[in-house]
């Protein structure tokens, strides 16, 4: 465990402690720590789990049954295509595999640049302006196959204007 | 806090007054109500609403203008909306710069913006009110009651549109007349399976404990189906409401709400909810001066489809992997943490207020003989109304699809409607004048499912669906049992290769018969109905998969193994955009140059092509082709 | 209970309430195929799906594992569906499984392979990707190879319910499941007992016990001079590897097949057992005497000291120093017996049969060494035994009792008999601390307040001179309670027998598999009485020892008097004493 620095792992422990009074509390406080920090890592896992008691080897078990939860941190923009069936229906594949070939990455992988990552998203709810994807939170609507490199471009550039 | 439920009665008056006047122009100011959903904040409605309170502090409308950030309207490829009070207009597809015309033109010269108006596609007019648009005028609001209409952060809204009275009405009665009222509604699950609500309760209600619990079902994940996420982005106090009352019911204590945690406003706007609540005491001890005491826990899932499966769900709460438990025991025997516990679904619980507020009989006289009430639908895909309707059971698919749903778009003939997500099943032509209840679907071939309804035309390939479908079955078992694990594995594996064109008949027989072992030999309900979409297509469009397997052909053009891109050449003009973006190169110049034009037209090398569409894309001339 | 009537093929019976379909059937002469379900649902997922069956009332094929019977219910086995579905779920199971099956160590012992018959799976009729899979074999107790596994859960339950430790659990979600410690890490890098329990459970070749039967073949094949020692809990078992009852004794059969298998002395660990008591006795003795750290803790249960030092590192001053039997008959052979025949202890290659995965483990600790000499070279498991046996061509069964080689190390008493049941260790110390405390032997010679196979134990001993309480616990979780005493300086303890397995020895993760559905000879309860039966075997050895007490061992007393000195001298602490890791890391990252 000594890969934690005494910030994070007092933090950690600070939202174990935000549950204890709550039955079973395991969800919600990985999900407050992917939340926060984006991931969760094993070491966080094992800081987790000599809090509650509960075995490295469930929780562990927990947060790869769940697609919220991310072993590995995430890339600065992390694209999500829906692929929800009214997305699909209206070609949300086709996106999503351009986005492949343009960032040559599969669907939950990051790029080796750390720049982007790839999700296939399970329908947003945003069926009326399908297909839809999101990068950081913002939604692009009714997207087409040639809009996909112009938005990457763009988001490249912003990366290197920083 | 209410000590009676005299108090709680004054409370309610005033809310009620109060949106009355709002609504009908008594309180002597305009309202403007945008849409708040998912939809239509992704299409900047928030900025919208930061443009108006900006433009009306700037004009100093203040004292005579409000804007109100309000639930889904369920109108989404029309969105984002606008509505203004008292005059009910509403405004479709509204940009941020359209805000200063609408302040000016509407709000300060009382000009309708005629623009921005709703066309009906059908008669070409114009059309000012929402209740005259036809996609709204099949509907009727139940479980959506107040969805678009109240602010959904203001609890004061919310009751009044009689928020509570419906508990109210529950607390005054016998814990076993209130289950008797939902059995006296007919009321069925919405999250899928049909299960008569009020039985529900009952096994709970029968069940000796010390401790019960009412868990909603917020794991909404059928892909293409957004109906609960809009009610509690809607009207989230309903759903506590009607939570409520199933406590009372059945004697629990404690609620939780299961809600995805892929949807964020539903959950902001749940907990602002629940907060405003517990601090006029409407959700605590002794409410309205009763002993009836509740209290009401949120918990998240995290991205598991299974979840929704009501024993994986409990485990999910139990810190657990979502992986489904045998049954019996039932929940309603042994549940969250072993004790009895109901589980029913936003859109069932959304529904109860208004079965207790307006009685069982009012609720009952809407629908067909075993399914009574409304349903609420995601009507998406091929249809030229994308959105949230509400209708009551009976409505004919023809209704949902042409006279809601403006009928397909682009001219293009309608194929199929996939009810009931990748656990039901796709109807057709045939199934058109089936009126929609719980029974009339399954005997079609699918069923009711939670709500989803993905039209699709004759572009959609029915075998790529089915594909589709196994995919996210696929990825969304939980792998606990093996038939569910390995067997939606191997069936995408069949379909794959009927996709590529490598299937062979014997493919089908194998299909058939890992299709029905799937269904009889799983755990739970995923696995049970994982083959549906399979059974379905197979049955209804056999003949699309023997031309993927006999002719190597998709007849919808959308297998890229089994089909080809082709340029027309008599359409060609030679300009050569289709070869500047081929991203492989593969579209080179011919000889021929067709009558009319300057230009050789272009080829496309069918061994080189990729196959992206890229070329058709771009071509403005309609010359290239799918074959 | 009340009795229901049941049908079962349109056969009446009545049968208990409250019994599952399988249950029930099973106690009817009928047996359904299961794959998950263990041990009347000690644990069941009702996930391999291959136990389905028609009954009336339920709402299609019903898994017989947990459905509970009802009155007047109809199950049909047979009917074509209830058929077709068990075959189809066998056939998904093997068209995403290794198949070894000629190679593989579990032949023999497999569910799978035995399920599969009889459900009548059909050759090749589903097939496709498999899931990736992941091989351990880095540790050197248990070898995991997710490749044959099926999913069942039983190792997770059992090791999450019998130690509380949970290492194995399910990691990712639908086809790409696999079952590991935490991060897919190795045994090795999680604080894993190597108890073997799982292994134990695990009806296919996922989980096995390392195998050191070519190390054998080395050591033979250099022609070094092979001792082998076998545990107490081996005889009680190995029989049943050769189809003979549970509980059948066969020492004089498994020494006579040593000795045939060319070990150059076939000794009994049980001369190291009494050598152990007779060490912790007076240890025990010598702490309550000079108020030394108490209560003081066996430690001969490889696991349990695993888990102590893991979970535990408080306790460890509690801990006796002893090595184990097996480690302290090892030294000896290398000293004193190399000593006393003139042999080189380099050429000298001691081997110990064990009912125990962990002892692998345990032999490779630094620790366990004395002038650069190991004291244990290889440890094969019961199971491995049996394997070498079956390879000779030896006819087991027909086999001539024999006795163990007599010379030096030959004679063992009763005592060092029951170190293989629970309690045994216990019983064992105490019959010669009585006597170091009052100088005469204890009437009757049983302290039969520490049998049986309960998870904790307790009792308050009369020693003559003295009264001490004692507790014996196995299974870690029934350990934890005591040891949680002990840290909040509660424990009302002197001694404390602690053994990892639950059960002890006779249930050690190296024992022969017990799978009813593989013992049709067996009564139907033979899940619950095996260990009984086990332990019944090694009480009636002792009992037929005509010396039944560690310090009464002639060649015991020679050993002391001709090359320890006393117990705990300076000399027997070098050689048959240990040390323990107090920081010894959960999570060590594999360089």
């Amino acid at each position: 465990m000594g890969k934690l620095n005494k910030t994070a792992e007092s933090h950690i422990i600070e939202i174990v402690e935000r549950y204890k009074n709550e039955k079973t509390p395991l969800m919600l406080i990985l999900s407050d720590i992917q939340n926060e920090y984006g991931y969760i890592p094993l070491e966080v896992q094992e800081l987790v789990s000599a809090k509650t008691g509960i075995p490295v080897a469930e929780i562990y078990g927990v947060v790869t049954f769940y697609s919220y939860f991310s072993l590995k941190p995430k890339g600065k923009y992390v694209i999500g295509v829906c692929l929800g069936t009214a997305c699909y229906v209206k070609g949300s594949q086709q996106i999503i595999d351009k986005f492949q070939e343009l960032l040559k990455i599969k669907p939950g992988e990051t790029s080796e640049d750390g720049l982007f990552t790839l999700d296939a998203l399970r329908c947003i709810g945003a069926c009326g302006i399908a297909p839809a994807v999101t990068i950081n939170g913002k939604v692009y609507s009714k997207m087409t196959v040639d809009q996909v490199s112009k938005i990457v471009d763009s988001y490249k550039q912003e990366a290197q204007n920083v | 806090m209410f000590n009676s439920f005299e108090e709680f009665d004054k409370k309610s008056q005033h809310c009620v007054e109060c949106i009355n006047k709002k609504f009908n122009g008594e309180d002597g100011k305009r309202h403007i109500l945008v849409c708040g959903g998912t939809g239509c904040l992704s299409s900047q409605s928030m900025d919208i609403i930061e443009r108006f309170e900006k433009l009306i502090e700037e004009k100093q409308l203040q004292d005579k203008v409000t804007v109100n950030k309000v639930g889904c309207f369920g109108f989404c490829s029309q969105g984002p909306f606008v509505k203004i009070f008292p005059e009910d207009t509403l405004y479709r597809m509204v940009k941020v710069e359209d805000t200063d015309e609408i302040i000016e033109k509407d709000i300060i010269g009382g000009e309708i913006v005629e623009r921005l108006l709703y066309i009906d596609p059908q008669t070409k007019e114009k059309v000012t009110k929402q209740d005259d648009i036809t996609f709204y005028k099949k509907q009727v609001r139940i479980a959506l009651h107040g969805c678009g209409a109240i602010n959904p952060e203001k609890i004061e809204e919310t009751l009044g549109v009689g928020s509570f009275k419906g508990l109210e009405r529950a607390l005054k009665m016998d814990r076993a007349d209130v289950i008797k009222e939902i059995l006296d509604s007919g009321l069925r699950g919405r999250g899928g399976g049909g299960f008569p609500t009020g039985r529900k309760w009952q096994f709970a209600y029968a069940q000796q404990a010390d401790e019960k619990y009412v868990v909603c079902n917020g794991d909404e994940g059928d892909p293409g189906a957004f109906m609960d996420r809009s009610i509690l982005e809607g009207n989230p106090i309903a759903v506590i409401e009607g939570m409520m009352i199933a406590g009372y019911a059945i004697g629990a204590q404690n609620g939780y709400f299961y809600v995805r945690a892929e949807y964020p406003i539903a959950v902001n706007r749940l907990r602002i909810a629940i907060k405003q609540a517990e601090e006029l005491g409407l959700i605590g001890d002794n409410i309205m001066g009763t002993d009836f005491s509740f209290r009401v826990h949120l918990r998240l899932g995290a991205g598991a489809f299974v979840c929704g499966e009501e024993t994986a769900l409990l485990n999910s709460i139990e810190g657990q992997r979502g992986m489904p438990r045998p049954r019996p025991p039932f929940p309603a025997v042994k549940g969250l943490w072993g004790k009895p516990t109901i589980i029913n679904n936003v859109e069932t619980l959304a529904t109860v207020p208004y079965i207790l507020r307006e009685g069982a009989q009012k609720f009952a006289s809407y629908g067909t003989e075993k399914s009574k009430g409304t349903k609420v639908f995601a009507l998406g895909g091929k249809v030229n109304n994308v959105g949230l309707v509400e209708v009551p059971m009976g409505t004919t698919l023809r209704e949902l699809i042409y006279d809601i749903g403006g009928g397909i778009p682009n001219g293009k003939k309608f194929k199929a409607i996939q009810t009931g997500g990748p656990s039901g099943g796709c109807l057709t032509v045939d199934d058109l004048d089936t009126e929609i209840d719980y029974d009339n679907l399954i005997a079609s071939g699918s069923m009711m499912g939670s709500g989803g309804a993905i039209v699709m035309d004759e572009d959609n390939c029915m075998v790529d669906v089915a594909k589709f479908y196994m995919e996210f079955i696929c990825d969304e078992s939980c792998g606990k049992c093996s038939p569910c694990r390995i067997g939606t594995k191997r069936m995408l594996e069949i379909l794959t290769k009927i996709t590529e064109g490598k299937g062979t008949m014997q493919d089908l027989d194998d299909l058939q018969e890992l299709a029905e072992a799937v269904k009889a030999n799983s755990l739970c309900g995923l696995g049970q109905t994982a083959a549906n979409p399979i059974v379905s297509t197979m049955s209804k469009f056999k003949d699309e998969y023997i031309a993927h397997i006999v002719d190597k052909k998709c007849p919808a053009h959308v297998c890229k193994n089994l089909m080809e891109y082709v340029i027309d050449k008599e359409k060609c003009i030679g300009c050569g955009m289709c070869a500047r973006n081929c991203p492989v190169s593969t579209i080179s110049r011919t000889d021929y140059i067709a009558p009319g034009h300057k230009l050789a037209s272009m080829e496309i090398d069918p061994s080189k092509c990729i196959k992206c569409g890229m070329c058709q894309s771009v071509c403005k001339f309609g010359a290239v082709s799918k074959r | 209970m009340a009795k229901i009537n049941i049908k079962i093929e349109g056969q009446p019976y009545q049968v208990e309430e409250g019994l599952t379909i399988l249950e029930a059937a099973r106690e009817c002469g009928y047996e359904i195929p299961t794959l998950c379900n263990f041990n009347h649902g000690e644990c069941s997922l009702a996930s391999c799906r291959v136990c389905l069956v028609e009954a009336t009332g339920a709402r299609g094929l019903v898994a017989s594992c947990v459905y509970p019977v009802a009155e007047g219910m109809e199950i049909k086995i047979s009917s074509p569906k209830a058929t077709k579905a068990r075959r189809i779920s066998v056939e998904l199971l093997l068209s995403n499984h290794s198949f070894h099956c000629q190679q593989c160590d579990k032949n023999g012992h497999c569910e799978l392979l035995h399920v599969a018959q009889m459900v009548g799976a059909r050759e090749g009729k589903f097939f496709g990707e498999k899931t990736e899979t992941f091989y351990d074999d880095v540790n050197p107790s248990i070898v995991r190879d997710t490749s044959k596994c099926i999913l069942c859960g039983r190792c997770v339950n059992r090791c999450a319910s019998i130690h509380g430790t949970g290492i194995l659990g399910f990691e990712r979600r639908g086809f790409k499941t696999f079952v590991s410690p935490a991060g897919n890490r190795g045994f090795d890098e999680s604080p894993c007992l190597l108890c073997g329990q799982c292994v134990n459970v695990c009806p296919t070749g996922a989980l096995m016990e390392k195998s050191e039967i070519n190390k054998l073949d080395e050591a033979m094949a250099k022609g070094k001079f092979v001792v082998v020692q076998t545990a107490p809990a081996v005889r009680a078992a190995l029989g049943e590897e050769f189809g003979l009852p549970v509980g059948t004794p066969v020492t004089g059969k498994m020494v006579a097949a040593l000795r045939r298998l060319g070990f150059n002395r076939v000794y009994d660990t049980n001369f190291g057992a009494d050598l152990t008591i007779m060490e912790e006795a007076n240890e025990l003795l010598s702490r309550i005497k000079n108020g030394g750290t108490l209560p003081m803790i066996t430690s001969c249960s490889p696991g349990w000291v695993n888990y102590a030092e893991y979970f535990y590192p408080e306790v460890l001053d509690n801990l006796s120093s002893c090595k184990s039997p097996h480690q302290m008959q090892g030294a000896i052979i290398k000293s004193y017996f190399a000593k006393e025949k003139n042999l080189d202890p380099k050429d000298i290659c001691v081997v110990s049969i064990m009912p125990c995965t962990a002892k692998k483990f345990e032999k490779e600790r630094k620790e366990m060494e004395v002038d650069g000499n190991r004291d244990v070279d290889i440890v094969l498991t019961t199971r491995e035994l049996a394997r070498v046996i079956k390879r000779s061509g030896i006819n087991f069964n027909k086999l001539p009792d024999e006795e163990f080689d007599q010379d030096i190390m030959g004679d063992y008493t009763g005592a060092g008999v029951i170190f293989g049941v629970t309690g045994g260790v216990m019983e064992a110390a105490l019959r010669t601390a009585y006597k170091v405390l009052t100088g005469s032997e204890r009437k009757p010679i049983e302290f039969t307040e520490v049998r049986g196979l309960a998870g904790v134990k307790e009792a308050e001993i009369d020693l003559g001179a003295a009264k001490i309480k004692v507790a014996v616990a196995s299974g870690m979780k029934n350990a934890s309670k005591l040891l949680d005493e002990i840290k909040a300086g509660t424990s009302p303890y002197t001694f404390i027998e602690i053994m990892c397995c639950p059960g002890g020895c006779i249930n050690g993760g190296g024992q022969p598999y017990v799978k009813p559905m593989l013992m049709p000879n067996e009564e139907n309860d033979i899940y619950e009485t095996y260990r009984t039966k086990r332990a019944n075997a090694l009480y009636s050895e002792d009992e037929r020892q005509k010396v039944r007490q560690s310090h009464n061992n002639p060649q015991i007393i020679e050993l002391y008097e001709k090359y320890l000195g006393e117990p705990n001298s300076h000399r027997a602490h070098e050689l048959l004493h240990t040390t323990y890791n107090k920081s010894r890391e959960k999570y060590p990252v594999r360089k």
